[in-house]
């Protein structure tokens, strides 16, 4: 254990903070290695040959839909869950073993504090634990809780719970930290402080492992980011990486005009009504959400009076752009910007209905090992149920 | 939210993590903190027992008045009280803390399975105690049992042993059945072992073959040992031999059952 440890400290000063692809990893730095995993519980395969390594220093973001698999994931790395089949190691040791445990932190559903405890003694139990735990005081007071330091946590708001469940991961000074889900409920201001704490932590050489929903979140903490979906890892790699890899541009362009649906390279196109209700109304997900390609132009006559707000993806903004230009059509309000991690989110795991994505804009598809369909996980109503009994098995 | 402060949250172990002693502590402490924190529960397991005595002990002049026969229905109950709430507190107790969501973040903290079991059978047999306390005064004030204080002591520690094996079989059944399917198990469990131990009606009106099936079972030799450090009537010969078997099978069941256990499972 000590000359793991040892190890392991060196990686960590080794390379501190340089992402780098799985693929690259040298399995000795390895903080966190999960080979050729599968797990299922019942017919529904959560994990389908999952190969994931995280090494010292990194700050990984996990992302997928409810149900894809990165709360298993999270449960095997943290021992609760064997893998039916492969191989998961954590500082080198087996996960189910309490000592491959020391280093390591994660945190608690936000819902699962011991009501009748109080914040003091919560903190106090799970820190000792631990070697050389951060005093409670200290850690109260980094996370702003000292004044609730002698109030049960039933009594507490949810937003508070967040707090003392991502303290709780830290109190144990890990080298790797399990955030599931760090930030979810909070509001924009803690949500922020959080972030912060998170980032201290990896900037002093600490080791992350994110799932979150938000992939704002992600976008805003992780270097290397995982998509995973139905299972499968469908991308990993870092987050230039993975936002190039997608390729697509966003163009929004207003127009008076009917811009056809013959626009060259264009993958996909939303369209709303350009009134001012309808902007500070803000996203077109709150309006009418994703249209097809073809859908945009053929209710051009109804309700343009206001103009149109198009919001074109396409691989080739110059190319857009020129045919805009040359077709004499009247435009304003040209902006061009590179896809956010949830467009090439949504790219990547856009499920069958078709013509909505092109095979080439969904680059992960080919990096699933064996390529093979899971059976139950195609349909919609297989992801379903796939869904709920995750998140069940997950509390 | 303050800033957060870099010195505190940084990585790195030092120093000995805690050894099995001081995690069994802090378990015992905050499960301990966490019971009693809720009083009703604590008022269940002292109220139970008494209630008893007072239904069926108390107004029965022949038991009542005959100081061996009240000694032995006051450990018989006592024992009784102790299967019922090592069963239910540990069958359903542990059933129910699995589904909560705090108990996987448990189980990935750094302490082995032991620590915590430990603690639980510790804390069983403390608030076994508490049960113990008002039907030793019931029996005292109001019955003609009658002990001397080495036989008390002995009695009591006697208690604490033979509650083991239960804490363990209810720690098993907790780690294998959902809280639903856990109170019927332990309910179909625990009168027949009741019943065939000797806790309900007096074995020496058993006939023979009930007679030695009643001696195989935990409860009959926890009855008899009890009985023996209370009045100094000896207990069967194999006694303690039955009694720390079916504590070895308990305890094997619970490790496997905990090893087992992943949290909630469906199908």
């Amino acid at each position: 254990m000590t000359s793991q440890q040892a190890d392991a400290a060196e990686g960590a000063r080794g390379e501190p903070s340089t992402p780098s692809l799985s693929s690259q990893a040298a399995p000795r730095t390895a903080l966190v290695s999960v080979q050729h995993v599968t797990r299922r519980f019942g017919d529904v395969v959560a994990l389908d040959d999952v190969t994931l390594e995280v090494g010292a220093g990194e700050l990984v973001g996990l992302l997928g839909p409810n149900g894809a698999g990165k709360s298993t994931l999270l449960s095997l790395v943290s021992g609760q869950r064997k893998p039916d089949t492969g191989v998961v190691r954590l500082f080198g040791g087996d996960p189910r073993d309490a000592s491959s445990r020391q280093g390591l932190g994660l945190t608690p559903q936000e819902t699962g504090l011991p009501a009748t405890l109080k914040v003091r003694e919560v903190v106090d139990f799970v820190g000792k634990h631990y070697a050389n735990p951060v005093p409670t005081g200290e850690l109260l007071e980094q996370f702003g809780l000292s004044e609730l330091a002698g109030r049960q946590t039933g009594a507490m708001s949810g937003g508070q719970k967040r707090r003392l469940a991502v303290a709780l991961s830290l109190v144990g000074r890990p080298r790797v930290v399990l955030l599931d889900e760090p930030t979810t409920g909070l509001d924009v201001g803690a949500r922020q402080a959080l972030w912060a704490a998170i980032r201290e932590y990896h900037a002093n050489g600490g080791t992350v492992l994110l799932t979150s929903h938000y992939l704002e979140e992600v976008q805003a903490l992780a270097q290397r980011v995982v998509v995973i979906d139905q299972g499968v890892v469908k991308a990993d790699d870092t987050l230039d990486a993975i936002l190039r890899r997608v390729g697509l541009r966003r163009v929004v362009v207003r127009s008076t005009a009917d811009l056809g649906t013959d626009l060259p390279g264009v993958v996909r196109s939303e369209r709303t009504p350009d009134g001012p209700a309808a902007r500070t109304a803000g996203a077109p997900d709150a309006v009418g959400g994703t249209a097809a390609a073809g859908a945009a132009g053929s209710a051009g006559s109804a309700g343009s009076a206001g103009g149109w707000r198009y919001e074109l993806f396409t691989a080739d903004a110059d190319e857009l752009v020129r045919t805009l230009v040359t077709s004499g059509l009247p435009f304003h309000g040209l902006e061009i910007r590179g896809a956010s991690l949830e467009e090439a989110f949504e790219q990547m795991v856009a499920r069958a209905p078709a013509g909505t994505a092109p095979p080439g804009a969904r680059p992960g598809a080919t990096t699933a090992p064996g390529g093979a369909p899971t059976p139950t996980g195609a349909t919609p109503s297989g992801t379903l149920d796939r869904r709920t009994s995750e998140e069940e098995s997950a509390r | 939210m303050s800033t957060p402060d870099a010195v505190t949250t940084t990585p790195g172990v030092s120093g000995r993590p805690p050894g099995a002693a001081t995690l069994t502590w802090i378990h015992l402490k905050y499960q301990f903190l966490e019971t009693v924190r809720v009083p009703i529960a604590v008022l269940g397991n002292l109220l139970f027992p008494a209630l008893a005595m007072f239904f069926f002990v108390v107004p029965q002049p022949t038991v009542a008045g005959d100081p061996v026969a009240a000694t032995m229905a006051v450990a018989s109950l006592g024992l009784f009280a102790i299967c019922s709430a090592s069963l239910f507190t540990y069958g359903l107790g542990v059933a129910e803390d699995r589904a909560l969501p705090f108990d996987p973040f448990l189980r990935s903290l750094p302490a082995g399975p032991a620590p915590r079991m430990i603690a639980r059978i510790l804390n069983g047999g403390i608030f076994s105690l508490f049960g113990l306390v008002p039907l030793i005064l019931i029996g005292w004030l109001f019955t003609a049992a009658s002990v001397t204080w080495s036989q008390l002591l002995a009695g009591v520690g006697t208690v604490l042993l033979v509650s083991v094996p239960f804490v363990l079989l209810g720690i098993a059944i907790g780690y294998s059945l959902s809280a639903k399917a856990a109170l019927p198990v332990v309910q179909v469990i625990l009168f027949p072992l009741a019943f065939l131990g000797g806790l309900f009606v007096p074995p020496f009106l058993f006939p023979d073959w009930l007679n030695t099936i009643s001696e195989a079972t935990p409860t009959r030799a926890g009855r008899d040992l009890m009985i023996q450090a209370l009045t100094g009537e000896p207990a069967y010969g194999l006694a303690w031999v039955v009694l720390l078997g079916w504590t070895v099978v308990f305890a094997a069941l619970a490790v496997w059952a905990y090893r087992r256990d992943e949290g909630r499972r469906f199908r």
